[in-house]
């Protein structure tokens, strides 16, 4: 420790290093610009965000009083907020597990060679380069309750007997707004785990060929452990994303009908800008975000466990 | 065995119908195609059809017969291309800042001597990870306390730290994967650093450069909710809030809503498409590598 000191010192002294410290800017310069956008508009704010939900407090008038965690109690004992919290779950859970089976079966189709592959590709990005205000618009205008084209396509083959309100039925909107996200981001989630899948060792495709393994073993004794950290950081992203949903509910439902789509994201930004109540919207806010903190830890824990199994 | 000798032993069999595992195959990926674009393709076609075949009770998959009227009633009507203005203004400025902010702070992470350099990338990749809802609110109340609200800058600003994450990873392990020879040699010829990373670096990278600027260019294209509460007039929305605000007084205007669709996503469709190799690995490099 005290020699490197010494000889680091030294280095300084040089006259040429000395030198290049008056002209030079420290290293950490190029990244000020990047940590002092990023420190203002999202580090602050949360801190800010955590003060506000101390507070009971609104844009439209001035009171703003300290009152503790009175906006935390105020939530637990909201209907409200429970109603949008088992649908932000229910929404979260269905779509992570579909999004990562569906994309786990593409992925396994794209990993085979064949011919045409580069425009399946292609095609898979389309969703994903859609702006979701458009999906949403696109999906309310296939599952248009009166001349939507996926009523009339259950109706030709008799799958309903008459038309469907997808999307203004209680029953059926959640489940919609669920087929819509599936349809965006499963093509993503397929594309990270091609990715992972085309990382393992061709070599023991061979191995396990030679061993006298058929298909089903193959994928599930050599691929299947291999590409278990991706699938569990896939899903990860894919799980946080999912539970802060907002373009899709908004613009789609609204929340509606009945309050049956009404999810945490939705519900906070309506206590925000809607009911203007800051100090209660902020509470929320904090609330997401702490179950956020909560649902990585989980999957990271997972992680690590798989990870060292695998050895790696 | 080569792809030449399995070739020469196609040759010598003839055609050889596919097995059943191909056709499964090819069934597969044609699903997997429609599933993708189908939406997308109705949509266009949505856009070309007059208001009476869309509400007729039979719809029609080939736009017959076609008219322009919901393209020129988004543009004469409702005067769309503000948003459009607005939007491009708002995505340039962000994608430029972000990759030249982003690229510099990439650089010095990949190549400059910065101690715990892993740690401060888990800081700013931690803070992609932040739900949106939760600054939107703070945000809101200092933009007011700025006069910002209704600004191009206050998007400007919140795009630019929503991208750099994304930016910042991307390019460090492109950089990464530099020889750290070059610096050594281009430092010994005495260029400082900033001079190495402007004139050498920058341009050795510049696929993908290119790569994540569009990347940038796509999220910040599509970012809805900060727009929706930070801008209210025409004069400084964006596309995405023009389209969610398409209603019409009786009915829904799903020809317009179409018609908006279309203008505001096919550049995008296209240019993902063009690109797309360059961003399936700039996507996909970060889960897999580790």
């Amino acid at each position: 420790m005290a020699i490197t000191e010494v000889q680091s010192h030294a280095r300084t002294l040089k006259p040429r290093n000395i030198r290049f410290k008056l002209w030079q800017p420290g290293p950490f310069v190029f990244l000020l610009p990047t940590l002092a956008s990023i420190g203002a508009v999202a580090i602050y704010p949360v801190l800010l965000g955590l003060w506000l939900s101390l507070r009971d407090t609104t844009l439209a008038s001035p009171t703003d009083t300290f009152i503790g965690l009175g906006n935390y109690l105020q939530i637990v004992s909201d209907s409200q907020f429970w109603n949008a919290w088992i649908h932000t779950m229910q929404f979260t859970t269905a779509s992570t597990l579909l999004e990562t089976l569906l994309g786990l079966m593409i992925a396994l189709v794209l990993s085979e060679q064949f011919r045409g592959r580069g425009i399946v590709r292609a095609a898979m990005l389309v969703p994903w380069a859609i702006p979701t205000v458009v999906t949403s618009k696109m999906f309310g205008w296939l599952f248009d309750g009166q001349n939507g084209i996926v009523n009339y396509l259950l109706r030709s083959v008799g799958l309903i007997p008459h038309n469907v309100d997808w999307i203004g039925s209680p029953d059926f909107a959640l489940m919609t707004i669920i087929i819509a996200d599936v349809w965006k981001t499963t093509p993503f989630m397929a594309l990270l785990l091609l990715a992972g899948l085309q990382t393992i060792p061709g070599t023991l495709a061979e191995a396990s060929v030679i061993d006298g393994a058929n298909a089903w073993q193959h994928f599930w004794y050599v691929r299947l452990p291999l590409l278990t950290p991706t699938l569990l950081i896939a899903s990860m992203f894919r799980a946080l994303d999912a539970f802060r949903i907002f373009d899709l509910v908004y613009v789609l439902t609204g929340g509606g009908p009945a309050d049956a789509t009404e999810v945490l994201s939705t519900l906070t930004y309506k206590q925000l800008f809607s009911a203007l109540q800051v100090g209660y919207g902020s509470a929320l806010a904090t609330i997401m975000f702490i179950t956020e903190i909560v649902i990585a830890v989980i999957f990271g824990v997972f992680l690590l466990r798989k990870m060292r199994e695998v050895g790696q | 065995m080569s792809n030449m000798a399995i070739a020469q032993r196609k040759l010598r069999q003839g055609f050889t119908f596919p097995s059943r595992g191909r056709i499964l195959i090819y069934l597969c990926a044609l699903v997997i195609v429609c599933w993708s674009v189908g939406p997308f393709l109705w949509q266009m076609s949505t856009s070309l059809q007059p208001d009476r075949e869309l509400l007729s009770s039979t719809p029609r998959l080939i736009p017959y017969p076609i008219t322009i009227e919901h393209f020129v009633n988004i543009f004469a009507a409702k005067s769309f291309h503000r948003y459009i203005i607005n939007s491009v203004i708002v995505t340039i400025t962000t994608t430029f800042l972000c990759l030249l902010f982003g690229s510099i702070a990439a650089y010095a992470l990949a190549r400059l001597d910065i101690r715990g350099r892993f740690r401060v990338l888990g800081f700013i990749l931690g803070v992609s990870m932040f739900p949106q809802i939760a600054i939107v609110g703070p945000l809101y109340v200092l933009g007011s306390n700025f006069g910002w609200l209704d600004t191009y800058r206050v998007l400007i600003v919140i795009y630019l730290a929503l991208g750099l994450p994304l930016v910042t990873w991307v390019l460090f392990g492109y950089f990464r994967s530099i020889p750290q020879t070059i610096d050594e040699a281009a430092r010994i010829d005495g260029a400082r650093p900033l001079t190495i990373f402007f004139r050498i670096i920058l341009p050795m990278s510049l696929p993908a450069v290119v790569t994540t600027g569009l990347l940038c260019f796509i999220a910040a294209w599509n970012e809805f909710m900060f727009a929706l509460a930070f801008t209210s007039d025409i004069n400084h929305q964006t596309v995405p809030v023009g389209i969610a605000n398409f209603t019409g007084l009786h009915y829904v205007p799903w020809g317009d809503i179409a018609a908006a669709s279309v203008v505001v996503t096919l550049p995008l469709v296209i240019m993902v498409l063009v690109f797309q190799q360059h961003i399936i690995s700039g996507l996909t490099g970060g889960a897999v590598k580790e």
